[in-house]
């Protein structure tokens, strides 16, 4: 890390805190650098989601369960759920941390936030789990 | 006693006080974008869940879907998808400091919108004409 302080006297962070490099929150880069990592991810995997939708569109029920119990479907959406879930889950922070000022309510909201995205992605996740694995089962 | 204590020194202008560029529109359509797709998650899992409780259930939330409101829905949902995915690549260059003259930034902010709409339009063309 490069120590680029105007003056490293005036500094009032002790030499760990500024090797470890995690700042205030003690959470460094994560946010910043998980949201990025699924914005990466995103870019293929929405495009595959699309498709798949799309296939789907005008297919009956029987139809859509054997293509989503395909493995390289079920696998590609399950990857989907995981990556866009956890971006959608930053992301709102962000807007959450930019927009409620009260300290209450900024807690309420970003405690809704990650219980909101935890229901969308196991949600998710059953749905696709019972779909692709029902088919072996049953 | 406000009065007293008001700071006569000019305040810095906010936003209302600048002409609305490319730019600043595509950055707030960004987030806008990103907000109606936390929203639209919800879609994709009432429609997995339905596919997975049965074809009664998935009979039904296919009906909404194909409804016109729920195309309605749909479409918005997959420009708003398309937007913030191009919006996200330009973020993504800027992230490795290019892009970021004068020029460069309206060029993009105007490709993220001129591209949306076309690349929406293609995937529902395709979908109603080819998945049929």
């Amino acid at each position: 890390m490069v120590d680029n302080r105007p003056d490293p006297r005036l500094s009032m962070r002790t030499p760990l805190g500024r090797v470890k490099g995690l700042g205030a929150a003690g959470h460094g880069v994560e946010h910043w650098w998980v949201h990025r990592l699924t914005a990466v991810a995103n870019i293929p995997l929405i495009v595959a989601f699309i498709i798949i939708v799309a296939s789907l569109t005008f297919q009956p029920w029987d139809a859509a369960v054997r293509t989503v119990s395909h493995p390289l479907v079920a696998i590609l959406l399950i990857l989907t759920v995981l990556s866009v879930t956890n971006h959608m889950r930053l992301g709102m922070q962000i807007i959450i941390e930019d927009y409620v000022h009260d300290k209450g309510w900024k807690l309420v909201a970003v405690v809704a936030n990650n219980f909101y995205a935890a229901v969308i992605a196991v949600a998710c996740l059953w749905a696709i789990l019972k779909i692709s694995l029902g088919r072996i089962l049953a | 006693m406000a009065e007293v204590n008001a700071p006569s020194r000019p305040l810095s202008p906010h936003l209302q006080i600048y002409r609305w560029t490319w730019t600043m529109a595509m950055s707030i359509a960004h987030r806008a974008t990103g907000a109606a797709n936390y929203v639209g998650a919800a879609l994709v899992a009432t429609w997995l869940v339905a596919m997975a409780w049965g074809p009664g259930a998935y009979e039904s939330v296919q009906g909404f879907f194909g409804s016109w409101i729920g195309r309605l829905v749909l479409f918005g949902y997959t420009w708003s998808l398309v937007h913030h995915m191009l919006g996200g690549v330009r973020h993504l260059v800027w992230d490795f400091g290019h892009g970021m003259e004068p020029g460069q930034r309206m060029a993009m902010a105007r490709f993220t919108l001129f591209a949306s709409v076309p690349l929406t339009l293609a995937i529902w063309i395709v979908t109603y004409f080819v998945m049929r």
